[in-house]
């Protein structure tokens, strides 16, 4: 399991905490994918907006995570991972009575399968690559107004 | 014009043609706007994990390409990884050589997969050298004491 470096991260906070009040509340995010270039990219980005990252390169290693008592406020799960794909691990997560927000990222599916992936338990999807801050405002405005906490463990960094 | 202005304009002027040529598109500067004084060879790093990627899917699908029986779904998978990868640097002359890539794989025509797969490394190569000349010419500027200038 990798575990993403947050120095970065806090350095830009630090930066940032003067100015624009969403970057101030710290989210953690979990990016699911099996390209190490995506994990690359999508870090930077959440990072940028200043988010903690963590990084699973399968579904399985997403679950797995969760089991061992991790827990994130979103998730960026991918669709075609081998071992476990992002449909079965959002089904996996959803059985476990994960609450976390998941968002589908995912490149060239079928209407099919983004229907799939969606029932399988998503609350948002976006094609990838979601290099585009204005995708990933919103998303925070939505974490930054959830009156429910989420379920799970305290998370350990 | 003094040294650092003067690579700095070559610089500005070398972007702009790689836009305007569509070697690169607007995805490749959206990553460079990710970086930054924290993360100074972000690009690099990316375009560095691009062009192995490059590298191994490719041979992927030669080595699937040379089979008595092809197995064109397989050929086909390495195809989309590599126009996933290409869309997300923003290396677009790559992604386009991909997706006809992709039609030739679905009819499952060996003659024309060999093309494309000749075609994705020809804009591969050309791309790699491009973007090696444009993290020298940022070196320079560096070197000279300049700062990197942004081109929208």
């Amino acid at each position: 399991m990798e575990f993403e470096e947050d120095s970065t991260a806090s350095k830009r906070m630090k930066i940032a905490e003067n100015e624009d009040p969403i970057t101030k509340v710290q989210f953690s995010a979990l990016i699911v994918d099996d390209d190490p270039l995506i994990r690359k990219i999508h870090s930077e980005v959440l990072n940028s907006l200043g988010f903690q990252t963590r990084v699973a390169k399968s579904g399985k290693e997403a679950v797995d995570l969760y089991h061992a008592g991790a827990n994130f406020d979103i998730v960026f799960m991918d669709m075609q991972m081998p071992v476990m794909n992002g449909i079965e691990a959002t089904k996996e997560l959803r059985g476990m009575g994960v609450s976390t927000k998941i968002v589908g990222v995912s490149s060239e599916c079928s209407e099919s399968e983004i229907e799939a992936f969606i029932l399988a338990g998503l609350d948002l999807y976006y094609a990838k690559p979601l290099t585009d801050a204005n995708k990933i405002i919103p998303l925070m405005e939505d974490l930054k107004n959830k009156s429910v906490p989420n379920e799970g463990p305290k998370k350990t960094m | 014009m003094d040294v650092i202005s003067q690579l700095q304009r070559q610089f500005i002027d070398y972007t702009s043609s790689l836009y305007r040529e569509g070697y690169v598109d607007d995805q490749f500067s959206q990553l460079q706007k990710l970086q930054d004084e924290s993360n100074p060879d972000f690009v690099v790093e990316v375009v560095s994990l691009f062009f192995d990627d490059c590298q191994k899917l490719v041979q992927n699908m030669a080595q699937a390409l040379e089979q008595q029986n092809v197995d064109f779904k397989q050929v086909d998978s390495h195809v989309h990884q590599l126009k996933g990868s290409s869309s997300s640097v923003g290396a677009s002359r790559v992604k386009n050589a991909c997706i006809a890539f992709r039609t030739f794989c679905e009819a499952q025509n060996r003659e024309g997969c060999l093309r494309c797969l000749q075609q994705v490394n020809q804009e591969y190569s050309v791309l790699k050298n491009k973007l090696q000349q444009l993290f020298r010419l940022e070196q320079q500027i560096t070197a000279a004491g300049g700062s990197i200038p942004m081109v929208e």
